[in-house]
């Protein structure tokens, strides 16, 4: 134990920080896509209605691990061999991005349209009997209080992301268990390699909930 | 009456849910400055015809011209529209996200309806008039049902509305609290203001209305002043529901 501290402490550290700027980056995006494919599948148009459904009931639909291995094996030899003349490549950088924006993305845009729903449609019909716009109203009145009751299972759905990045050391992106396989290759010290990796995302996990819950307390003054 | 200003005409109104036709077929004029008070069973279509003068519902057919702008064409800028005429509803429906200078200043800020200085001192000359000036740093929560029924007024009023929809303004509110919503609203009768009021509140009507109009089934069954409506009311349907509620 002591011995893979002092040799790789260093090495599953730096691989933490993969994994937390490859959830962060996924977010971001996710995030982008939720509240897109979220607010079409609230617009008054059955066209938008539809398209978010289907976008959400796909990537719902599909474990992780082949969105990932399609990704960044099956999308650049769509492009390359298949259609032929281009030249794609993505890193796994980039490919665990896309993978966790639209996995990530998917679930984030049901909760969004779930929020939004949740939302009393008086608020909306008080704001546009006044003479908003729609827009207006939906970004005035209506995403502030959707946002609100969102925030519990937005924490919830980053806490899965972070997880869900271990996933991606299939397609070779240096994180914490892609890196943490190498230490057990180097050592044989399967327990204490495992346990140490368990118990950095355990501590991670939990500050940032803990963050997120003091957060979510001061959001709720004056509710 | 006829020589005053036509602000709203309804000719042949229908209105279906689905299959289910609520508006039958209501036809009517309302002039500047009248206080029209419309009553009924309830599913009789009393809020659907209110929500369709603002287009809240968009009617299936017939005609509905507001302040010279025709409601059912497609053209018409409904935003515009709706900046004058103002709406008060049952389950008050303020913005519980802002408190209560900012659900008066919201629409006249995000609508440029004057400098956000003007449209904080209308706010609070609004709340001054529904007597409400110390809780303009509350938020809805804080408030009782009263309350916010006058801060919702004073809202709609913040947009300098030539008219006033109210629906069913009191019938969500503690018996206590009905008087107060109701002063607010004869306040506004006597300054002039065009009207339109939802209501079960059968004295009020008696005494702020110019016109009362009893609607059943989809259409208007019998139209006239209260004295003729309330206290002589020829049809049997109106003189049933009468016996009902008094």
């Amino acid at each position: 134990m002591v011995k893979i501290i002092t040799v790789y402490g260093n090495m599953l550290i730096a691989a933490m920080g993969k994994t937390l700027l490859l959830a962060l980056l996924g977010l971001f995006f996710a995030c982008i896509i939720g509240l897109l494919f979220g607010l079409l599948g609230v617009v008054k148009s059955r066209v938008c209605n539809i398209i978010s459904q289907i976008f959400v009931d796909i990537v719902r639909g599909v474990p992780m691990i082949v969105l990932a291995f399609f990704v960044y094996f099956g999308a650049p030899y769509f492009f390359n061999t298949i259609i032929g003349g281009f030249n794609v490549t993505l890193s796994a950088l980039q490919a665990g991005t896309i993978c966790l924006a639209l996995n990530c993305g998917a679930y984030m845009a049901e909760i969004i349209r779930a929020g939004i729903q949740s939302v009393d449609i008086g608020q909306m019909e008080a704001a546009r009997s006044l003479g908003l716009s729609y827009g207006m109203a939906m970004r005035k009145v209506v995403l502030p209080q959707a946002i609100r009751t969102m925030i519990p299972t937005f924490i919830n759905q980053f806490i899965i992301t972070l997880k869900d990045t271990s996933i991606l050391s299939v397609i070779g992106f240096p994180e914490l268990v892609n890196t943490a396989k190498n230490v057990q290759a180097n050592t044989f010290m399967a327990f204490q390699t495992w346990a140490i990796v368990g118990i950095m995302y355990l501590i991670v996990i939990t500050i940032l909930s803990r963050c997120a819950k003091v957060m979510e307390r001061r959001l709720n003054v004056g509710r | 009456m006829e020589d005053r200003k036509l602000k709203i005409h309804v000719e042949n109104l229908k209105k279906s849910f689905g299959s289910l036709e609520v508006l039958k077929d209501i036809s009517t004029d309302i002039y500047e400055g009248e206080v029209v008070v419309v009553i009924g069973p309830s599913g009789s279509g009393k809020s659907t015809f209110l929500r369709c003068l603002n287009r809240l519902e968009e009617a299936t057919g017939g005609k509905i011209i507001v302040d010279d702008m025709d409601v059912t064409s497609k053209k018409t800028n409904i935003n515009k529209l709706r900046e004058n005429v103002g709406m008060v509803f049952q389950h008050f429906n303020l913005f519980n996200n802002l408190n209560i200078l900012g659900n008066l200043t919201l629409a006249p800020n995000m609508l440029k309806k004057c400098s956000k200085a003007e449209a904080k001192e209308r706010a609070l000359e609004m709340l001054q008039k529904v007597g409400l000036v110390e809780k303009k740093d509350s938020y809805p929560s804080q408030l009782s049902g009263g309350q916010k029924q006058r801060i919702a007024i004073a809202r709609a009023l913040c947009m300098k509305p030539d008219i006033m929809l109210f629906d069913e303004p009191t019938s969500a509110l503690d018996p206590e609290m009905v008087g107060e919503v109701l002063q607010v609203m004869k306040d506004l009768a006597a300054d002039g203001m065009t009207m339109v009021i939802v209501t079960h509140e059968m004295g009020f009507a008696r005494e702020v209305a110019d016109r009362v109009l009893f609607m059943d089934g989809g259409y208007i069954v019998e139209e006239g002043t209260p004295q003729e409506v309330l206290q002589n009311p020829k049809e049997q349907r109106t003189i049933d529901f009468l016996n009902k509620v008094l």
